[in-house]
Formats: structure tokens, sequence, C-alpha cells
């Protein structure tokens, strides 16, 4: 290649031809961790992406490059994707609420027309 | 917007094939009715092979567009004109590397290795913005990349965000606020040049009548030419024809560049007052489409730069590897 760059910087690196292959093998880019991002004290842990690292420590070095660089954020976890486990996208209607679940709601309990009728009773 | 070329053939390839002969027509429906009720699709779903393939060019291109256009700007960190701009260009340029990062991650989810991707991109299979094949001249070359390209971008991302996939619109969400900066920072520095000396008036001016036709070229190929994707818009792969962005990008910002005495290349540019909607001459095509296939002014350097960091990088990567480590794609 004709060292005709813009930039000095590329023209000092002597490139080599163009033709060369540089093949890039599976795993040569480490494993994924999955990050969770605590915006400050008192909130849940949020989970906001994913970096890859060949090890935790790493992994939490890089999420704070990629995940704390501008907004506000207190703490990180780092945890390795194959140690996720999650129900299969496909029982999502296991989720499903029936409607006659007050039982289980505040709203399901109305204490205020018991109190009004008993005194209105007096 | 990304260009055409190449998706991939990765191990799991075959499977993909099987997959398409058995598009599930009750699974189709379900998942079709879903994109319909504004319900977005996540990893784990069932979706059809063709609606993977096309997400993953889209994605996958959307990625290394983001590692390629660090170069140009790259180059001018060390000759930016002042502290703040070399800061701002910094912090800039580093965005775009994240960029490039959630981008490849979200394309991941679909089956497709980082490393599969960046092997498709160093051989020339992969494609990236034309744009990116063009030099940054001058600095003002780097105030309109950082201005209009980025502005360029933002109606597509703006638009992509509300598309269908998940993991897609999550990275983009987070892209779109950080390119909100990039395209602050970019007028800022333009409006500077623009409203300054008459030198660098004219520097502006002549690094706009370079970059105008890339520009024009950025959205794709007319509507009438370009392969009618109904079913990509259905699926909500595609938000929007590469005409209807192109006409939003010009109706928002060349009143901006007009507002400032600048001048367009383009004699026939004007928005019709009875359709309301830009009016151009056509750009070059030819041209277009013969840099997207390696004939620009940068191809070749900027393939060879990103041959040269996975080169030298490597005994890094090698000498950090644990084998004992369990591999496995991002979960969302």
């Amino acid at each position: 290649m004709s060292n005709d760059s813009l930039d000095p910087r590329v023209n000092r690196l002597k490139l080599g031809d163009a033709g060369a292959v540089i093949k890039v093998e599976e795993g040569e880019n480490w494993n994924v961790y999955e990050v969770f991002h605590q915006e400050k004290r008192g909130a849940h842990h949020e989970h906001v992406g994913c970096v890859h690292a060949p090890d935790p420590q790493l992994a939490l070095v890089f999420a704070k490059e990629q995940f704390a660089r501008r907004k506000k954020c207190v703490n990180l976890w780092v945890v390795r994707s194959a140690d996720i486990l999650a129900f299969d996208a496909e029982d999502e209607d296991m989720f499903e609420n029936n409607l006659e679940k007050n039982y289980r709601d505040a709203s399901g309990f109305k204490v205020m027309e018991k109190i009004n009728k008993f005194k209105q009773s007096k | 917007m990304y260009g055409g070329g190449y998706i991939f053939d990765e191990p799991n390839g075959k499977q993909l094939r099987e997959e398409k002969q058995h598009d599930d027509p009750e699974k189709l429906a379900a998942f079709e009715a879903r994109i319909t009720r504004g319900e977005k699709i996540e990893p784990g779903d069932w979706m059809p092979a063709e609606y993977r393939r096309q997400l993953i060019r889209l994605i996958e291109q959307h990625a290394h567009s983001e590692i390629i256009g660090a170069l140009p700007e790259g180059t001018w960190i060390t000759r930016a004109p002042g502290f703040k701009r070399k800061l701002a260009l910094i912090a800039k340029v580093q965005d775009e590397i994240g960029h490039g990062q959630l981008l490849y991650n979200a394309a991941e989810t679909l089956g497709k290795s980082r490393e599969a991707m960046i092997n498709d991109l160093l051989s020339g299979k992969s494609k990236y913005s034309n744009v990116f094949n063009y030099p940054a001249e001058t600095w003002a070359d780097v105030t309109v990349i950082g201005f209009l390209i980025d502005a360029a971008a933002i109606v597509n991302q703006v638009a992509n965000a509300k598309g269908s996939y998940g993991p897609y619109c999550r990275a983009l969400e987070r892209i779109c606020y950080e390119e909100s900066f990039h395209l602050k920072q970019g007028h800022d520095a333009f409006i500077e040049l623009a409203t300054g000396t008459p030198v660098q008036k004219q520097m502006l001016q002549e690094a706009l009548n370079r970059w105008w036709q890339p520009i024009m070229h950025f959205f794709g190929p007319p509507d009438k030419t370009s392969q009618h994707s109904e079913k990509l818009m259905q699926w909500k792969v595609k938000m929007a024809s590469n005409d209807e962005m192109r006409n939003q990008f010009l109706e928002s910002y060349v009143p901006k560049i007009w507002e400032l005495g600048l001048t367009l290349p383009d004699p026939n540019l004007r928005k019709d007052p009875e359709t309301g909607r830009w009016q151009y001459s056509d750009p070059d095509w030819d041209e277009f489409f013969r840099v997207i296939n390696g004939g620009g002014p940068c191809n070749e350097e900027r393939l060879q730069v990103r041959k040269w960091a996975e080169e030298h990088g490597r005994w890094v990567r090698k000498a950090l590897m644990n084998p004992q480590e369990r591999r496995a794609l991002p979960v969302a």
C-alpha cells in the first residue's frame, strides 16, 4: 500500500499488503458477562448490557468504561452470561394473571365501607 | 443505509436453512401478531429465519460502521484546535467504539459470534457505512462529520429504535442519548467556523462541498431502485424508506446550514412548497456502488488499520485468555 494516508500515525505503521488474510479465532474475544448497574444507593442493580472479558475482574473494569462513563453510578455487578438461568420465552403464558386474584391485592379489601356502615348504624 | 453485502455462513448455517424450510405457519402468525401489537421480540423467542438473517446483517453492519467511523475522526485527535475540542473528540471517538461493542453484543444474541463478524469485516464480506471510505482532509471535515453525519445517523437510529427486536432497541436507546452530545458538539464546532474568519468560512464551505454527495448517499439508493422490502417493514426491521429518511434529514438540517450563510453544491435543492417535500439532483449512484465495493479513496486504509490492530493486539488477548472459561452468547 502506498504511504499516502493523511494520518502520520497510519503512515508510521507501514501497513502490509491489502490482500493479507487476518483471521480472528473463535474464543479470541473472550467470554461474555452481563452487567448490572446501580444508579444510586438504595436503588436496585439493573441490567444494562454486557461486555466481553477474559475474567470477572476485567469484566468489571470494562463495564465501568462502557456503562459508567457518563451518568451517575455507585456500583456495578458482572455475572457470566453462561450462569444466568432463565425461563423459556415460550413459557410466558405461565405469568398471566387470573383476574380474580384481588385477594392478593390491597385493593381487594374495602374497610371504609364497613366502618361507615357501622358508624351510621349507631 | 449501512449497505448491502454479506450476511454469514456460521457453523450453524445449516440449522438456519432447516429452520427456513420449516417456518411453521402457526408460529409465524403468532410472531407477526406480536409485532403488530407493538410488542418486542426477545432473543429466546421463535423467529422466522429471514428475520434473523436480516437483523444480523443490519446490526452487524451498524456495528462495523461505528468502529470504522471512529478512524477518520481519530486521525484528528492529535491535531484538534484547542484543549476543549480535543477532549470532546476523544470522548466522541470512545463513544463510537462503545457503540460498536453494544451493537456487536446485540447481534450476538441472534447467534453469530463477534469473532465471525470481525472476520467478515476484515475479509471485506461485510460492509460498513460508505461515508467512512472518504478522508477527513481538514479540521472542517471533522466538524462536518460531527454535525451532519451524526445528524443523519440519528435520523436513522431514532427510527430503528422503534423497531421490533428488543436487544437492538435497548442498544439504540443508549446510543441515541450519547449521539445527542456528538451532534451538539459538532454543531458548535461547525458554527464556530461558519461565523469565524474568512479563511475558516472558506475551509468549512470546501469541506461541505466535498461531503455533500457522500451525505446524500448516506441513506442508500432511492426507493424507486432499491429492493422493495414490504416484509421487513411489516416485521419492523426497516422502519422507514431511504427516501423518507433522506427527506427528514434535509427538512431538519438544510435550514441550519443555510442560516449560517453557507451554500450546498446542488442548484436543484429546494423544498417544494406544494408537497412539502425536498427536491434535489440525484447524486451519482454509480460512484456510490463503486466506493462501497472497494473503490473509494480510503477503503484500503480503513481495513488495513483494522487488520493491524487485530494482529498487534492478539498477544494481549491471548495472554489474558482463561481456557477454563465456560463460553456463552449474551443473554439479552
